[in-house]
């Protein structure tokens, strides 16, 4: 399966909570965390199961998720 | 290991945050069109023409020319611009007070002069920046500001259904009405909003994108929640589909 990771810019994040249902391998969480603007932020849980899947960036309306595959060294 | 972005945020998206509330349909359409003029590599050619409400200060947001308008003249100051540059790429961008009430006029001559334009129209049942009063949108028995007992079409009329009121104008080419609450609906606004983009470039005449929005704060809801009300209760009423499509 393909391997992937995100990175949420926590300056961004609003802490909407759009993107947790949209993550079908449950990698996105709310953090303990806030922001500079006091927002209460979701974080990734690198967990290993992310498939780079793209769907919590396509509905952060901050976009502020990027997503990453992971590719083997060889590829 | 190596790492490919297969997801980054738009070029055509300033640096500034969006001022919207968390969870706006509005930041998700404006990065939208900021992945669709992107892809359609038409940066430097773009002009987009703000509303007055919750997206007037959509120029700080967007990386390509934007321009103000007067309340509800989106279209005609949009009209104006494409006429004496129509090599450029012009699209309106108006929410349902700014569009549906005050400019009702200006929409209708628009639509019905067949303007090679791209409106871009964010249905969202109230006046979000003033406090969430009735717009002409609001549903009927829906609770807002100026309605606390829910809309009585007896004294405030019925709900326009803009994008069925400019069906019958032959100046009209197309027009589709489409949502923004889960990753499936924004992948098919994204193709409804690029494709109204292409018919202007290809000079098939007025484009018409209606996106049912939500609005968290004057709802009382949560993000999810209020995305959950426009999938069940706002898109029962504005039914989610293509209206017209004429090539």
């Amino acid at each position: 399966m393909r391997k992937g990771k995100i990175k949420i810019d926590e300056n961004r994040c609003k802490g909407c909570k759009l993107c947790i249902p949209e993550c079908k391998v449950d990698e996105i969480r709310m953090s303990t965390k806030s922001n500079k603007y006091g927002y209460n932020i979701v974080e990734f849980r690198a967990a290993n199961r992310c498939n780079a899947c793209t769907l919590c960036a396509i509905v952060c309306p901050e976009a502020a998720i990027e997503v990453f595959e992971l590719l083997e060294d060889d590829k | 290991m190596k790492e490919k972005v297969l997801y980054k945020r738009p070029v055509a998206l300033s640096e500034k945050p969006f001022s919207y509330c968390p969870g706006c349909t509005h930041s998700t359409i404006h990065k939208l069109i900021a992945e669709i003029v992107d892809e359609l590599g038409i940066r430097e050619k773009t002009i987009g023409v703000a509303p007055v409400g919750c997206a007037v200060f959509a120029y700080d947001f967007w990386n390509f020319d934007v321009t103000e308008a007067a309340h509800g003249r989106a279209p005609v100051v949009a009209t104006a611009i494409k006429r004496i540059m129509p090599e450029k790429v012009v699209f309106s961008y108006q929410g349902d007070g700014d569009l549906a009430s005050i400019g009702m006029a200006e929409i209708i001559h628009t639509a019905n002069r067949g303007e090679n334009l791209t409106v871009i129209f964010i249905n969202n049942t109230n006046y979000g920046m003033t406090g969430g009063q009735m717009a002409p949108t609001t549903l009927a028995k829906q609770v807002t500001t100026t309605s606390p007992l829910g809309r009585d079409v007896k004294t405030s009329g019925y709900p326009i259904r803009m994008s069925e009121l400019l069906l019958p104008l032959q100046g009209v080419k197309y027009i589709e009405r489409v949502k923004a609450t889960d990753a499936i609906s924004i992948i098919r606004t994204k193709k409804a909003i690029k494709k109204a983009f292409m018919n202007q470039i290809t000079h098939v005449g007025f484009s018409f994108i209606e996106v049912l929005s939500n609005c968290p704060t004057n709802w009382k809801k949560d993000p999810v929640e209020s995305n959950k009300w426009v999938d069940e209760t706002m898109a029962e009423f504005f039914q989610i589909g293509k209206i017209k499509d004429i090539q």
